[in-house]
């Protein structure tokens, strides 16, 4: 008899709410399978990792504590940097010059990626894209959402920024150039929002809870306090 | 060229900030990170970067030589030429030495 919980026999697909006392005389579903299917490169993927612990090269373990570490970086790190930049212009300053230096001072390291700090300002706004395939500046923002992987967003953002920018919730006025940086080679990228407005009084923690994810993409502004 | 080979030096920049280019209009055999899109455009420098290892080798497993990457400067006007914006509108892309030409 399988462990598997979708075979145990009271795994009901029908959603009223009843005992397990009774006959059974209604219809099972049958087990669901996972509804995701996996594309050509998903397979290779497990397959080359199944392959390298089967041979020793990794173990489960470790690959098991790399996704982990991944996992735990959130986009609270870039949060701290960009309120940092925001409170202290010698940071900011820093961060313009060298930011692998300023990320690093912070706690971020990024050894082996450069990167650069794009500031908005009242001219111009900038956001990031990897038209050629999904480069993001992880050790600070974590893992990218899925649409900054995918197609629409790689095509579009280039092709037309101002409409994309739009649906995100993000109008740019037209005297405000928008600037698209295509990631293209080593260098990563980290918007700088624009410090909202009515903020004076608050500490850099409450500064960085304004900082979200996609103000560090460049596709919307900073929270208003 | 071998895998074990060190990177040799890329060599002297060709470009400064504010030079014009032009991205080659190529589009070769094997592994290379230049968006088509940008393909025979006319930009500025508007950063240099210094030498990186080269993905078109790296991607044989091929140290090969490195190569200066520049930050180039693109209006949107010029690569998109319906392009639906303000005439201000930019794109910046990291490009490879070995992509670009004077213009």
């Amino acid at each position: 008899m399988t462990q598997d919980p979708r075979n145990h026999p009271h795994d009901h697909a029908h959603a009223h709410d009843h005992d397990h006392d009774h006959a059974h005389d209604h219809a099972h579903s049958p087990p669901q399978p996972d509804d995701k299917v996996h594309s050509y490169y998903q397979i290779l993927g497990v397959a080359l990792k199944e392959l390298l612990i089967e041979k020793g090269v990794v173990s489960a373990q470790e690959v098991r504590a790399a996704i982990e570490a991944r996992d735990m970086i959130t986009p609270a790190n870039g949060a701290k940097v960009v309120a940092r930049a925001w409170v202290d212009p010698a940071f900011r300053a820093k961060l313009r010059a060298d930011a692998n230096a300023a990320v690093a001072e912070l706690g971020f390291p990024m050894p082996t990626t450069r990167l650069v700090a794009l500031e908005n300002d009242e001219t111009t706004h900038h956001v990031v894209v990897c038209t050629l395939c999904s480069c993001y500046p992880r050790e600070l923002l974590g893992l990218p959402p899925s649409w900054y992987k995918s197609r629409a967003y790689r095509a579009r953002i280039v092709r037309e920024p101002r409409a994309v920018l739009a649906e995100f919730g993000a109008d740019v006025p037209e005297e405000v150039e928008v600037r698209v940086h295509d990631s293209t080679a080593d260098l990563r990228y980290l918007v700088v929002p624009r410090r909202p407005e009515g903020t004076g009084a608050l500490d850099e923690a409450a500064l960085a809870a304004l900082v979200t994810r996609d103000a560090m993409i460049g596709v919307a502004p900073a929270r208003a306090p | 060229m071998t895998r074990d080979q060190a990177a040799p030096e890329a060599g002297p920049e060709r470009f400064r900030e504010g030079d014009r280019v032009r991205v080659r209009d190529d589009y070769p055999n094997g592994h290379f990170r230049t968006p088509v899109y940008a393909r025979g455009k006319v930009g500025i420098v508007t950063r240099r970067f210094g030498a990186f290892g080269n993905p078109e080798t790296l991607a044989y497993g091929l140290k090969g030589p490195k190569k200066h990457v520049y930050e180039v400067r693109f209006r949107q006007a010029d690569i998109w030429p319906d392009y639906k914006g303000s005439p201000r509108d930019s794109v910046d892309i990291d490009l490879m030495d070995n992509w670009l030409e004077k213009a």
